[in-house]
């Protein structure tokens, strides 16, 4: 018979999800991504590489841009979080997944929850971004469909929309 | 009818609302009741006899489920062309990182201790790691002489065309492992009912091809084995064959417990395990006149299959057969063969084999052009097939395909001739050398030589019973726009709006077998199909009379809804049928390789910085007819993403090999792209008209792979004046070669020679 083995210390800790306040039990040592994606159910949030170097795990904490796969939840303690499942307005798409959408930049779509984070993270701190300051802004999270143009794409006719509305 | 057209047009990705919104499904977004997780112990050396498995101590290990060959139900192999692969090592290893037992348990956090816990102590035997190793037969590690795979082409009389020649060239090319590094790892969920068999979910391209290895391996009949295709991200060829192996994996334990399992590899794990493109090797030595046109050639191609023969043969396939580029050979000959060593096998990568010998192609090209002393342009327009002429298999080429013309507009477009007459000006002084390089080459699309007539593809498409329309293939969709693009034919064909269609998830109880997602054959192949059927759709409905010749999509609607009524279940089936002027002889290795080819001019622009020796590419333009554009975003996005991994096949991505074993098996030391990486690519097509594929389509998802390497190459040749002719080329590679440059340009040239 098979039981799970272990009897690990967990601890109980509330995190704001999305605009949400949640209570979850976990062990301190949790990866804030495995949380999210196994006790929260919002697996939007990607593992591609589990230390911090394709990004596709991003999601904010507090305003900036992390990656959960190295986050220990109980660093995540209060803190308040936006994954890709909190960027749309209910039926009504982000500006940047319209234009992720409209531009091809989403091909494969396993970067794109990342990518989109961190693209919106950039026009919050550059609205009107160089396309020097999006690659810049952007290298934290690797893409091996698209090479990466149309991303770009994306996000400057975002930034344009945004400019115009 | 709709009279607005749908093919040609951009609209929205089927599946796109789902990715960017992060609902889309993949296979570790999956969880079913009662889940175990899956973890796999593996050959720590390259080649021995297992002598002793022991269990080591600290574990629980009644608390996991264990399965080894002995209890594979059927055979234990991965069924594919060549049954030699196990799916659990049986008393030898030939590879590190090959399997030899599994573990099961309902944690997944405590199956890595588990794992490093089992030791296995072995007998081992001599290895052999590289090219040069295998074929000299020191130790036969596989079969009777390492050899998997050879073929030969002839074209005329190449021994006769040597005393003919002005000048004989020879080089000597280089191509290393690549990882496909789709950002998504490889996993599967397999369950297992006594009554239904094995059904399988996985992130994996060619479901029919699961479906038979676990046929196999478990010893189960066609209807007792489901694979249903998740979300997959990413593919590129590395999701071709090893899906079958982790399969087989996560049956054997469902199958032993009875209870779903789940293994996803983390990223070490999928790096070092699973297949990488082929390591190349090969030689040229060509006949050419004083003006610079081949008079004949002998090419030797050998690639490095790894341990087992998987799919090595129809690689070297595709390498051979795209060896001689889109040149004009008048005597040719061909030896290509794929060795083994002790290596995890080596498989399908975007490209398959091509972007190995057209690298060797397009180098020499420059090598012969700076021999003659003759512009790289010149040499290659000398040399450009045309139609009417034959390709080194003796396929007449019937395209209307004018390479001269890609070329002078490839040429325009990145400023190829103003730009080096400016470099050469400004090379002479400063820390940085800049230089253009060009390539040009062809892809076949589909499968080679009677590939796609053995294959026999089946395509279906359904009239719903509220009226709309669903594609059923088992084509899958990972990022390339397979779902997308076969709806916009279907809606074409139909003339109903593009919402109006839909496409299904690829489930081996529910689609039929339309043919492995590989060899850029979907949008030309399948969607020619699709469209067939689609067609059959409207015959029949116009047929009983429910529908008249000119309609509008809500009579369509009501007819089909009428017709589901009346008669039940609505399906429209086409199957291939070879052309009847396509001929292939596979003993010979001549005729018609492919039904159509795609055709490419690149040109790239680079800065040598001489400070850090590295190079950085500043501009690249990717000129390309590949026949009737049915999406142009899909299209782009493929170019794009194709000339990115080439760029890192080229300059970043070297995978560093220890006793068979990759060392660098991480995101942090194996090196792609990133965004601050990449130059601005700019993609320009050409619609030169085809009649093969859907719509006048051809394929078109390998070839951004074949050209870049090559064109960049070339470039760093132009702003150094060194040549370099094995990738990847590292800064530490340049940094020797520029040091070591006086000394060189002091000998004489260290291969050919002016008769």
């Amino acid at each position: 018979m098979i039981t799970p083995s272990g009897n690990r210390a967990k601890c109980e800790l509330s995190v704001t999800v999305n605009g949400e306040l949640k209570t979850v039990r976990a062990h301190p040592m949790e990866r804030l991504l495995d949380v999210l994606r196994q006790q929260l159910g919002l697996t939007g949030a990607k593992e591609g590489c589990g230390e911090g170097e394709c990004g596709s795990c991003s999601v904010l904490m507090d305003g900036a841009l992390v990656n959960s796969c190295l986050i220990p939840v109980l660093q995540a303690r209060g803190a308040s979080i936006v994954t890709i499942e909190g960027v749309a307005e209910g039926p009504r798409l982000h500006e940047l997944q319209q234009t992720f959408l409209e531009c091809g930049g989403a091909q494969c779509g396993i970067c794109t929850p990342g990518m989109i984070l961190a693209a919106a993270h950039l026009l919050y701190k550059r609205p009107a971004p160089t396309v020097e300051e999006i690659r810049e802004g952007l290298s934290g999270n690797l893409c091996r469909c698209t090479g990466y143009m149309q991303i770009f794409e994306a996000v400057a006719e975002a930034a344009r929309r945004n400019a115009t509305t | 009818m709709r009279s607005d057209p749908i093919v040609g047009v951009s609209v929205p990705r089927k599946e796109g609302r789902d990715k960017v919104t992060g609902q889309a499904r993949y296979i570790d977004d999956m969880v079913l009741p009662d889940m175990l997780f899956g973890a796999t112990v593996r050959s720590q050396i390259p080649r021995g006899r297992i002598k002793k498995i022991t269990f080591g101590p600290g574990i629980t290990w009644d608390e996991f489920v264990v399965v080894s060959a002995k209890d594979i139900p059927g055979k234990n192999c991965i069924a594919l062309i060549v049954d030699d692969q196990p799916c659990l090592a049986d008393g030898i290893v030939n590879h590190p990182e090959e399997p030899i037992l599994l573990l099961a348990h309902p944690d997944r956090h405590v199956l890595p201790k588990a794992v490093a816990a089992v030791s296995i102590e072995y007998d081992p035997l001599p290895a052999v790691f590289t090219i040069e190793e295998s074929e000299c037969h020191s130790e036969i590690i596989w079969g009777a002489d390492n050899t998997f795979k050879t073929y030969l082409v002839e074209k005329g009389d190449v021994d006769q065309v040597w005393g003919k020649a002005d000048y004989i060239v020879e080089g000597e090319y280089q191509t290393g492992a690549q990882e496909q590094l789709y950002i998504e790892n490889n996993g599967v969920i397999a369950a297992f009912d006594p009554e239904q068999g094995v059904t399988l979910w996985g992130s994996l391209q060619c479901p029919y091809y699961v479906h038979k290895a676990l046929m196999t391996l478990c010893d189960l009949p066609a209807d007792k084995v489901r694979v249903v295709q998740m979300e997959t991200g990413g593919a590129f060829g590395g999701k071709e064959e090893y899906p079958s192996m982790i399969a087989g994996h996560a049956a054997l334990l469902a199958i032993k417990f009875r209870r779903p399992v789940k293994i996803v590899y983390d990223r070490m794990e999928d790096m070092a395990a699973t297949t990488k493109r082929h390591p190349s090797r090969t030689r040229h030595r060509t006949a050419v006149s004083r003006d610079g046109k081949i008079l004949g050639g002998e090419i030797e191609l050998t690639i490095d299959g790894g341990a087992y023969s998987t799919l090595s043969a129809v690689v070297l396939s595709r390498a051979t057969i795209h060896a001689g580029g889109p040149y004009c050979w008048p005597n040719i000959r061909i030896r290509a063969k794929a060795v083994a060593t002790n290596a995890p096998p080596h498989g399908a990568f975007r490209g398959f084999g091509a972007p190995q010998s057209i690298f060797a192609m397009e180098r020499h090209m420059d090598r012969i052009a700076r021999m003659l002393n003759l512009s790289p342009i010149e040499v290659r327009r000398r040399n450009f097939l045309k139609p009417g002429q034959m390709t080194t298999t003796e396929q007449t080429v019937r395209e209307p395909i004018n390479l001269n013309q890609l070329l002078d507009r490839a040429l325009e477009l990145s400023a190829y001739r103003s730009k080096r007459e400016r470099f050469s000006k400004e090379n002479v002084i400063g820390t940085t050398r800049k230089g253009m390089g060009v390539a040009a080459f062809l892809h076949g699309a589909g499968f080679t030589g009677s590939g796609e007539r053995y294959l026999a593809s089946v395509v279906g498409v359904e009239g719903c019973a509220d009226g709309s329309v669903r594609v059923l293939v088992s084509s899958t969709e990972f990022g390339q726009g397979t779902n997308t693009v076969l709806c916009q034919i279907a809606a074409e064909a139909l003339g109903l709006p593009y919402d109006s269609v839909q496409i299904a998830q690829p489930d081996t109880n529910q689609v039929p077998n339309s043919g492995p997602t590989v060899a850029s054959r979907t949008a030309m192949v399948v969607g020619k199909l699709v469209q067939s059927a689609a067609l059959g759709i409207q015959q029949t409905l116009t047929g009983c009379g429910m529908l008249g010749d000119a309609y509008a999509p809500e009579e369509f609607r009501a007819a089909c809804q009428n017709y589901v009524a009346v008669h039940g279940p609505f399906r429209s089936w086409a199957r291939y049928e070879a052309p009847r002027d396509v001929f292939w002889d596979d003993e010979k290795y001549r005729g018609e390789a492919y039904a159509a080819f795609a055709w490419a001019v690149y040109v790239a622009e680079v800065t040598v910085d001489l400070t850090t020796y590295s190079v950085s590419v500043n501009d690249f333009v990717a000129l390309q007819e590949v026949g009737k554009v049915l999406h142009p975003v899909l299209a782009t996005g493929q170019i794009v993403g194709g000339v990115a991994q080439g760029i890192g096949f080229a300059l970043y991505e070297k995978v560093i090999w220890q006793n068979g074993r990759m060392q660098n098996n991480q995101m942090t030391n194996y090196i792609m792209p990133t965004s601050a990486d990449l130059p601005s690519i700019r993609v320009f097509f050409e619609e030169m008209g085809n009649v093969h594929g859907a719509f006048g389509a051809k394929g078109i998802g390998e070839l951004p792979m074949d050209g870049p390497a090559p064109a960049i190459v070339n470039a760093i040749e132009d702003a150094l004046g060194i040549s370099f002719d094995s990738i990847p080329l590292l800064p530490e590679d340049i940094f020797e070669a520029v040091s070591a440059k006086s000394l060189l340009e002091h000998r004489p040239h260290p291969t050919g020679g002016v008769r």
